[in-house]
């Protein structure tokens, strides 16, 4: 491909969610087969620019795109690096996945659920891919308000208590992002991200500003002390919308922060303390209290919360082995949670719970589940040769390397009380024997009929973990690529140039 | 100087009514914190009175800033759909408010499992569910 054209595909990621999203509101409900394919189609092409943004922005380069070719200044500014090149494709994997398993749990039966997921990847599209932090304020709208919907339409009566908690927590969020900017916008006459470079690490009043934005998407992406709220909405939501959810919205609270610390605040070393104290909190918080909950999802999500932490340690660090680290340990992450979620909604479609003192015994029950979930929990605890083995290694190398012995010392510590949370899970829901919710059930005439899950149902779970194996055994590509993310990320020139209007 | 008291007095009222129960003092809160950010984002593009931002017609510094005007703008408009979202949950949640009263106690404790059975049930509620769920049913 034309190197030419490739920023021209910078707006291809927005505009074919979007697109196919309306295509898809208009077309009957009886059309069931077309819309699932036209969204897989669609999500596919986004997948397919990602892998080549990913790819021209390999070198370390970025590349930027007025929309419209408006002039400078007025023109919406899209720009990719490495970063968001990796995060777009990753985000497209898993949205893949995602619709695979809700065609699977038949959560899009309900007329507007895939419209509304591809409007609401393309939001998070458009987060990565911006280079204006106003326009990240509209895209991470138009990120929330198909999550709004997508909470609530759920239709069970718990669920609108839990939608409420989300709205409100959400709407808090963007309230004060957008107070933020105009603080920004006042103190700087700007919200371009590359007219803003270095300037919270030269101005005190914009870092303020800037830590409005931080706060913002730290609750967002869900770090301790603030957390609490997605445990609770995420637990309320159908098996499919978790795992959408999982891999789409928190990540780009992390995203942000990692751009902002990286960009605005050029990794300014007087505030570093503060990130890699809220991260070891959130680590090892999220780890312990994941250790109490009495089902399968509330053990995976607790500790989402955790790995939340470990990914922030990444920018927290700020070195190039850390921000190595957490670019890795985000993307490999992605697809291991989501792999883990669909094995505990495949289990919970299935059985009518996931709560771990009704389960047992699902390891001859399942034994393709269970592999699948001993895959993704083992990479989740970081065990060779999987995925997150690498990424925890990287980065307690990284904090070690740095002569952070304490930082390196909680990153094991919380991969300890991971392994706990997971040999938890596994003991009481894949040892002993069958729980009383998964009897065989005789029926008269002495047949035994015995309640399986599907194999579509797995099939998603079970390509998202053999990623993850992929991924660990064949880490150094991966890993290279993260490291020219970065690359970036420490030195943000090339993005700059690139969301600069000229 | 009034600007920001004005802030203030906003944010402290809107703050107050988000922390209240009940989803409709909540949507109120949300309103004045909104006009609050909209506030400090007409503040960030200058206060003093300026002309109209067309080229052509005065010198650059008499005009006034309409970068802010365009953020409020946009501002507004994504507030106001989840204002009339959040009244639709509202509404829709009448039926459910003894729920909403003894939801703090339920703690960790797991979604009761004959609600999050199949969550599939394709004949559920087909076709009109690009509003919330039923609950108060009009």
């Amino acid at each position: 491909m034309s190197s030419a054209l490739v920023p021209a595909l910078l707006a291809l990621p927005l505009a074919i969610p979007l697109l196919a999203g309306a295509v898809l509101v208009l077309l009957p409900a009886r059309l069931r087969w077309t819309s699932r394919v036209l969204a897989m189609v669609a999500t596919g092409m986004v997948l397919a620019v990602g892998v080549v943004l990913v790819a021209t922005t390999r070198d370390g380069g970025a590349v930027g795109q007025r929309v419209g070719d408006w002039p400078a200044g007025i023109a919406i500014m899209l720009a990719a690096d490495q970063f968001s090149a990796l995060l777009v494709t990753v985000t497209a994997v898993l949205v893949l996945g995602g619709l695979l398993f809700a065609f699977a749990t038949g959560d899009d039966a309900r007329r507007m659920f895939t419209p509304l997921v591809l409007v609401l990847s393309a939001g998070v599209y458009g987060a990565y891919l911006t280079g204006d932090l106003f326009n990240l304020f509209v895209f991470i709208e138009v990120m929330l308000v198909p999550s709004y919907v997508l909470v609530v339409l759920s239709g069970a009566r718990r669920r609108l208590s839990a939608g409420g908690v989300y709205l409100t927590v959400s709407l808090l969020t963007s309230t004060m992002f957008l107070a933020g900017l105009g603080l920004i916008y006042g103190l700087a006459g700007t919200v371009n991200l590359g007219e803003l470079a270095g300037a919270a690490s030269r101005s005190d009043a914009l870092a303020v500003a800037t830590g409005v934005l931080l706060v913002a998407m730290g609750i967002k992406a869900a770090v301790v002390p603030v957390h609490t709220w997605l445990p609770r909405v995420y637990r309320e939501v159908t098996p499919a919308v978790v795992v959408l959810f999982s891999g789409l919205l928190t990540k780009v609270g992390v995203y942000v922060i990692f751009r902002l610390y990286a960009v605005m605040y050029d990794g300014d070393p007087r505030w570093r303390w503060l990130l890699l104290t809220v991260a070891l909190v959130t680590l090892l918080v999220g780890a312990a209290t994941s250790l109490g909950d009495r089902s399968i999802r509330g053990v995976l999500l607790y500790s989402m919360v955790s790995h939340i932490g470990f990914m922030l340690v990444g920018v927290g660090l700020f070195t190039e082995a850390g921000l190595t680290a957490g670019v890795f340990y985000l993307l490999q992450y992605v697809l291991v949670k989501a792999a883990l979620l669909m094995c505990a909604g495949a289990v919970q479609t299935t059985y009518g719970t996931d709560r771990l003192d009704r389960l047992g015994g699902l390891v001859s029950r399942e034994p393709l589940l269970a592999t699948t979930f001993m895959v993704g929990a083992l990479s989740l605890i970081g065990i060779p040769p999987l995925a997150g083995f690498v990424g925890k290694l990287a980065l307690a190398r990284g904090a070690f390397g740095d002569g952070q012995w304490w930082t390196g010392g909680l990153v094991v510590a919380g991969s300890l009380l991971t392994l706990l949370a997971m040999v938890h899970v596994w003991n009481q829901a894949f040892w002993g024997h069958d729980g009383e919710l998964t009897w065989a059930e005789v029926e008269e005439g002495g047949t035994v009929s015995v309640t399986k899950i599907r194999r579509t149902l797995l099939a998603p779970a079970v390509g998202l973990a053999s990623g993850g194996l992929v991924l660990g055994v064949a880490a150094q590509p991966v890993l290279a690529l993260a490291g020219v993310a970065a690359g970036n990320l420490l030195d943000p020139a090339g993005y700059v140039t690139a969301v600069m209007p000229r | 100087m009034s600007t920001a008291i004005a802030v203030g007095v906003l944010v402290a009222a809107g703050t107050y009514l988000i922390l209240q129960r009940g989803l409709v003092r909540i949507a109120f809160g949300f309103i004045l914190l909104g006009h609050a950010v909209n506030l400090v984002l007409v503040a960030s593009g200058g206060l003093q009175r300026r002309g109209a931002p067309f080229i052509g017609q005065r010198p650059t510094d008499e005009m006034a800033d309409p970068l802010p005007q365009a953020f409020v703008l946009t501002a507004i408009v994504i507030t106001f759909g989840i204002t009339v979202y959040l009244l639709a949950l509202a509404r829709a949640s009448v039926g459910s408010t003894e729920e909403q009263a003894d939801e703090p106690s339920t703690g960790p404790a797991t979604a009761p499992p004959a609600d999050d059975a199949p969550p599939a049930a394709p004949g559920g509620n087909p076709g009109r569910d690009d509003r919330p769920p039923r609950g108060g049913a009009a």
